[in-house]
């Protein structure tokens, strides 16, 4: 079995890199394609199958939790304020009798949505730019390097912090709009100086000189091949922004009342944790381990993406090496 | 040299203008300080409101504000806040607390996180590398306000079971301490702990993953192999070639970090109840006044632009091409 390690030409499963001729390497008769190699790749990485099993499981969860339990997160249990877990409410209660689980599954359903709608929104930002300053480069590439170094001075928490007035009362959409615009920049950065080395390629040029506009040239043939960083940025937007978005909410600037989300609950049970841990605890709980497990499925999707990582070449070298003997 | 310096100087002195007139902007365009006043029962004489709309030069176009404020800032006069008090004079105590937190938190993460990401490459998937690993992966999916917090539940455990209050969470000095200048510092430094380490446990595991693989890197290298062949010891050839090789590329990440540490410390000022900068932020913009917002940003960006230029002369002592072009 040879394993086709090309540097640089990551393309996805798609087999969008067609025009290179190094990539039309597996043959029919065997069956190993990019995609197995990858799905095996990842599959070797115990954490990121955990991960990738707890991500699936709370999102099941955020969405089909609120019907396990009989309380609803807008109900009061009047003969129940304060209560640590026992079995009528197995997450407690909180100083108006609300059931802490009801309320932790609305949370997590609100923090889970906005995180994969920014993740989404912020990643193909960031590639059009990205591409198409790198690809043109001039004064869109000068701005988008300027806009980038401004944000490191000006962190986007405190940009979005000082707007919260104007989105205060409306829908929550505004706010998925805003982690997003502030998002994508530092990606964009990568994909420009993937595209500066993409574009100098045959197969690119190929492209160019047989008359393909720039725009065609962009989405068929730079974008795809870089598939492999995208889903993996994605991947880590996803946690990076539930956390953005907690921390708004933490302070009352991101999500507002009556929405609820897991950085609103923190927030609003941080003072009185010493006391009444389990206000806390739950909704703390399910976003670190959230977080936690979209860092290991980022992290095994690089291991089983990206060829050059040394970690997946090493342990080949050793398969391939056991094999032999 | 010299010359290269003073020109990134110059760099950060603009990018931190520009930063400040952003906020400036996008805090003057979105808050509505005169609706607050307005809300306020009993609702203020209308001759009130007119004089605070004067006061405030909310009859003026932005820029022109900016330029009023800017003008008392060169001065050293930063304006006054909305309940009209000098914001000069609590200026300097928040810088002192926020930067006393600050300094202690960023020296102790990076001095820690190097030695972590040093020990995991060199004893790379050992026990110790797993565990380090692990850690960081932790500690980077926690975000502050759950890890101060449950710093926070953690000290009272531990004052509950000693007997006495040896950590103190609340504030950064008791209220109305009598003691020599030694026993204030005993009290100072027993309030000092347990914010400091919520701030540097996040700076260890952010710098330790990136020192990991950049040592990672420089291990597989060929003049680390010349080195030991010329007859340097192993521990000397990886500190004085290994390390000092590995440590440029964090050198820039320095200024990265100190970015994520301002907003840390929002939240750590925040629990613990500190009056820095951060929690001035917070007020500021609850309050939505324009001067303190724009004070703030001010603050973080010359930090963040600081902690940049600093590490351009780091950048510039540790690579000697720098030096030379």
């Amino acid at each position: 079995m040879t394993v086709i390690l090309n540097e640089g030409d990551s393309a996805g499963t798609t087999g969008a890199a067609s025009g290179s001729p190094v990539d039309a390497a597996p043959e029919p008769g065997k069956a190993m394609t990019r995609g197995r190699l990858v799905l095996i790749r990842f599959a070797r990485n115990k954490l990121a199958l955990v991960g990738l099993v707890l991500i699936v499981a709370m999102y099941l969860m955020a969405f089909v939790g609120p019907f396990l339990t009989k309380w609803s997160y807008d109900q009061q249990d009047y003969t129940a304020f304060l209560e640590p877990p026992y079995s009528e409410h197995i997450f407690g209660t909180d100083k108006i009798g609300t059931d802490m689980f009801a309320l932790t599954m609305r949370g997590l359903q609100k923090s889970l949505i906005i995180g994969l709608l920014v993740a989404l929104i912020s990643t193909t930002v960031a590639a059009i730019v990205g591409a198409a300053a790198g690809y043109f480069l001039g004064v869109a590439d000068k701005a988008l390097m300027w806009v980038v170094d401004l944000l490191l001075v000006l962190p986007s928490f405190l940009i979005i912090a000082i707007l919260s007035p104007w989105f205060r009362g409306k829908s929550w959409f505004l706010l998925v709009l805003m982690l997003a615009a502030f998002q994508w920049m530092i990606t964009a950065r990568i994909v420009r100086g993937m595209t500066l080395t993409l574009k100098e390629r045959e197969f690119v040029k190929a492209a160019k000189f047989m008359g393909q506009p720039a725009r065609k040239i962009i989405a068929k043939h730079i974008v795809p091949n870089m598939a492999s960083l995208l889903i993996i940025d994605a991947t880590i937007n996803v946690g990076s922004a539930v956390l953005a978005e907690t921390g708004l909410s933490y302070f009352g600037f991101g999500v507002q009342s009556p929405d609820v989300s897991l950085g609103t609950l923190i927030g609003l049970n941080a003072e009185s944790a010493t006391t009444f841990p389990w206000l806390f605890l739950f909704p703390a709980g399910f976003l670190v381990v959230f977080v936690l497990a979209v860092n290991w499925v980022g992290d095994g999707l690089r291991d089983a993406l990206d060829p050059t990582s040394t970690r997946v070449r090493r342990k080949e070298k050793k398969d391939t090496k056991e094999k032999a003997a | 040299m010299a010359g290269f310096l003073l020109r990134r100087l110059v760099n950060y002195v603009v990018l931190a203008l520009v930063a400040t007139f952003l906020a400036f902007t996008l805090a003057s365009a979105t808050f509505d300080p005169i609706g607050v006043l307005q809300q306020r029962n009993p609702p203020p004489p209308a001759a009130s409101i007119e004089a605070k709309k004067r006061d405030l030069h909310l009859d003026q176009p932005i820029p022109q504000r900016f330029v009023t404020w800017m003008g008392g800032v060169v001065q050293g006069d930063f304006g006054r806040t909305i309940t009209d008090r000098p914001i000069t004079d609590e200026l300097g105590r928040r810088v002192g607390v926020s930067l006393r937190l600050f300094l202690l938190g960023i020296t102790i993460g990076i001095l820690f996180g190097v030695l972590l990401g040093v020990v995991s490459a060199i004893r790379q998937y050992k026990f110790s590398d797993y565990f380090a690993t692990l850690f960081s992966f932790v500690l980077l999916s926690t975000p502050v306000f759950v890890l101060g917090t449950l710093l926070k539940m953690g000290a009272q455990g531990i004052n509950d079971s000693i007997g006495t209050n040896v950590l103190i969470f609340v504030g950064e000095t008791t209220p109305g301490f009598q003691g020599n200048w030694f026993e204030h510092l005993g009290d100072r430094l027993q309030h000092l702990i347990v914010p400091t380490l919520a701030i540097a446990l996040g700076q260890i595991a952010y710098y330790s993953r990136y020192q990991r693989s950049s040592m990672l890197d420089v291990l597989g290298s060929d003049f680390l192999r010349t080195a030991q062949a010329k007859g340097l010891t192993r521990r000397k050839a990886l500190f004085k070639h290994g390390l000092r090789t590995a440590l440029i590329p964090m050198a820039t990440l320095f200024a990265f970090g100190f970015g994520l540490l301002v907003v840390g410390g929002t939240f750590t000022e925040r629990i613990f109840g500190w009056f820095g900068m951060g929690d001035w932020l917070v007020t500021g913009i609850s309050a939505q006044d324009t001067n303190i917002t724009a004070t703030v940003t001010l603050f973080v960006a010359v930090c963040v632009l600081f902690s940049g230029w600093l590490a351009d002369v780091l950048y510039a002592a540790l690579d000697p091409r720098i030096r030379v072009n």
